[in-house]
């Protein structure tokens, strides 16, 4: 074998062309990690946003809780089903829920308008929903035009602070706490009681009841029972799987731009590997040849090759983790064409990510160098040290 | 022109290399193309609408719907010239994999006002005749193999049951970026099968003069204030503006990666120029013994680098101006009038140029610059 010191010596000697092939293939690197925590952070966000003990309940061929309608009825007949779990008060753990859109202007550009979720709970769904935790202020009070506002929500929109007033649907409503939702969708939500919300909405009508689960296992049977039930024309959903669903048509898109986009950026970089590992054979052929008098066989020439073009790339690979890593945690907002709601998440690099992105410069830098390693492989001594 | 053939016998020298350098530039600018198709497309759709058309809606967000009353009060305003409504379905064809807009509306209003849909007048007048007729854009009749005269069933999702239209006829709108993938019905069977509940989604009005556009739209929105509807009217235009910055901050995102690609390939092609000149060291001392001046060398590289950036981007550039038209592509419905405008291929060109310059220039200098004496030293 030869010894992997003389590959990085080799490459330290031509720093320019080195530097320039390893930020190539960085970029791309870079644009990929970034696109890929693009799709990640959304697909996190609404994947949380469900919780696998939850079920949600719409009306049967509903495909979001935008289109879904449920009566006062089926909100009676769930609360006193007996799958559904029973809190500490003794009152069961159900939730119906009315779910609007309403526009808001933007605090930085008032032109843009986002379509912000609006949605109205019982006071069992601090309960329902354990991920959620008012962090300052009061829960809004039962009869009162209070709401809760998501944190991803403060930043991005006037009128949020607490204390401060809210104008949507004719009426004033004051801001009485801010909640978080571990990072999940229900960040970019305004809650309020659903009582307030219905008169002034849609009236006498919810879009969606969540419920916890007596026996979490026990969802296929919780399934069957309610849509086999004649008194109700429902769908049940297990809730963190509808909300994963809500992300499936825009995660595609995302995930389909980042495999476009650095399929080609990285078919470019590769053809810069090519050149360069071309151009340093054919300045190094007298070296190679040395190497194949010494008696180090081709193959290792092969191997020595690939792994200086892999070296490389590994650079390259490393630069692009540099450049993507600030960008985790940076938040960002786009509208769910799926519930055609604004959402905002940031987005996610994580180390399986980052991972993801070295061994894809590898794999550039293996394919880029592998048929230059061959012409340095197949050498004829005697013309190469002439 | 004379030197035509020593640039020519250069970029042949190494023709994989060549040929590598090149490639890479035109799938820069493919990509480079591409991206900036999407935000320019957006930019399109958000210029859409006639200025003699107004749009109401919901003062309270764009899911609430209007009283189907409204209407002949709006018609009885001064400056209004006609009247049309229009109610989002939401309906799913098949398994609700390909999303494709489809909404009811009063058909004979609508088409009257909407000159941008071509239609054969045949077909127009039998949608018209048939209550329960659909017509469809251009597209689904590929997209989803429908002939004309067909019954198609949708299944409702805000508006349940299975709905069952017959195809009547068929648009090409006359503005690619209308979208050519919609499928509209009679209003009339709309609001019978929900029981007559007498709602619009949203109404088109239109006006004499674009002029009073403001003052009109005031006083749609003053009529309705108090009432348990209120009113949000603007021009068509804001209206879809209004979708169009839905997307949030995806243009910048499209033009940061696109400045990401274009970078990285600079510097492609780049180490790709330095080290064909770095190899041609002696033989560029040669050429400066036998007469070549300093600026002939200099300008022999940056045409070289030139040809190079040039030949890529027009494959680059013309590829992707060809491609998308070839499969009609319209980004899954999102991108409708999907076009690599000509200011793309201007600014594709601009930057094959910059990256010329960039990239030429450190070789070339080095050649102009470059002491004979000491370069011949190294030559055998």
């Amino acid at each position: 074998m030869i010894p992997i010191v003389y590959n990085v010596r080799s490459v330290i000697r031509r720093p320019v062309s080195t530097a320039l092939t390893a930020l190539g293939v960085g970029l791309v690197v870079a644009v990929f990690i970034g696109m890929l925590a693009l799709a990640n952070g959304f697909g996190a966000a609404l994947a949380k946003t469900g919780s696998a003990k939850n079920v949600i309940i719409l009306r049967k061929g509903a495909d979001s809780e935008l289109s879904s309608g449920l009566g006062r009825d089926v909100a009676s007949l769930i609360a006193s089903d007996p799958h559904v779990a029973i809190g500490t008060d003794n009152r069961p753990l159900v939730s119906p829920e009315v779910y609007v859109l309403i526009p808001l202007a933007k605090s930085f550009d008032t032109t843009q308008i986002a379509n912000v979720v609006v949605r109205g709970i019982s006071d069992q769904a601090w309960q329902v929903r354990n991920n959620v935790a008012v962090t300052e202020g009061q829960k809004p009070t039962s009869g009162r035009a209070e709401i809760c506002v998501g944190s991803r929500l403060t930043k991005r929109f006037p009128h949020t602070g607490i204390g401060q007033t809210l104008h949507f649907a004719g009426r004033d409503w004051t801001v009485t706490c801010h909640f978080t939702a571990a990072g999940s969708a229900f960040e970019s939500e305004i809650w309020g009681e659903n009582e307030q919300f219905m008169p002034v909405f849609r009236g006498e009508v919810f879009q969606s009841i969540s419920f916890r689960l007596k026996d979490p296992a026990a969802f296929e049977e919780t399934q069957r029972a309610l849509q086999a039930d004649k008194r109700m024309t429902v769908d049940v959903h297990r809730e963190s799987e509808f909300y994963a669903q809500q992300s499936q048509l825009l995660g595609r898109i995302l995930s389909f731009l980042a495999v476009m986009i650095t399929g080609i950026m990285a078919v470019g970089a590769v053809f810069g590997a090519i050149n360069t590992m071309y151009a340093a054979i054919a300045a190094r052929a007298p070296e190679i040849g040395v190497l194949l008098t010494l008696g180090f066989k081709p193959w290792s020439v092969l191997v020595s090759f690939l792994a200086e073009s892999a070296f490389i790339a590994v650079i390259g690979g490393l630069l692009g983790c540099l450049f993507a890593l600030p960008l985790n945690g940076i938040v960002t907002s786009t509208t769910n064409w799926s519930s055609f709601s604004e959402i905002a998440f940031s987005f996610r690099v994580t180390p399986a990510l980052l991972l993801l992105g070295v061994i894809f410069a590898v794999v550039m830098g293996i394919v880029g160098g592998f048929f230059p390693a061959l012409r340095a492989a197949r050498l004829q001594v005697v013309q190469a040290l002439r | 022109m004379k030197y035509l053939g020593l640039v020519l016998a250069n970029l042949g020298r190494h023709k994989l290399r060549t040929i590598l350098t090149i490639l890479s530039v035109a799938l820069a600018l493919f990509l480079f193309a591409s991206l900036r198709s999407v935000t320019t497309t957006l930019a399109a759709t958000a210029q859409l609408g006639g200025a003699r058309r107004l749009v109401t809606t919901n003062a309270t967000g764009i899911v609430f719907v209007l009283p189907l009353a409204y209407g002949n009060r709006i018609k009885a305003l001064p400056g209004v010239t006609g009247l049309s409504w229009a109610n989002w379905f939401g309906g799913r064809y098949g398994d609700g994999k390909s999303f494709f807009a489809n909404f009811a509306v009063d058909a004979e209003s609508y088409l009257k006002m909407y000159p941008e849909f071509i239609i054969a007048d045949d077909q127009r007048a039998a949608f018209l005749r048939d209550r329960t007729g659909a017509l469809i854009g251009k597209r689904l009749l590929r997209q989803f193999g429908w002939k004309v005269g067909q019954n198609v069933t949708l299944q409702g999702t805000i508006f349940p049951g299975e709905w069952t239209f017959t195809v009547d006829a068929v648009y090409t709108p006359n503005d690619p970026s209308l979208g050519d993938d919609a499928l509209v019905f009679h209003h009339e069977y709309f609001d019978e099968r929900i029981g007559r509940a007498g709602i619009a989604g949203w109404y088109i009005v239109e006006i004499d003069d674009p002029a009073h556009a403001p003052q009109i739209a005031k006083s749609i929105d003053d009529m309705f204030r108090n009432s348990s509807a209120p009113t949000k009217t603007g021009t068509e235009k804001e209206f879809q503006a209004s979708f169009a910055t839905m997307w949030g901050n995806v243009s910048f995102l499209m033009s940061t990666i696109g400045l990401a690609v274009v970078f990285a390939i600079l510097l492609v092609t780049a180490n790709a120029m330095m080290m064909s000149a770095r190899e041609r060291t002696g033989e560029i001392a040669v050429l400066k013994t036998v007469g070549f001046s300093d600026r002939l060398l200099f300008a022999l590289i940056m045409v070289e680098a030139g040809a190079m950036a040039l030949t890529g981007a027009a494959l680059g550039l013309g590829g992707a101006k060809l491609f998308y038209p070839a499969i009609n592509f319209n980004g899954a419905g999102f991108l409708p009038g999907f076009k690599v405008a000509t200011s793309t291929l201007v600014v594709g060109g601009l930057v094959a140029l910059g990256l010329m310059l960039a990239s030429g220039l450190v070789p070339a200098l080095r050649a102009a610059r470059l002491p004979v004496v000491q370069a011949l030293r190294h030559v055998e």
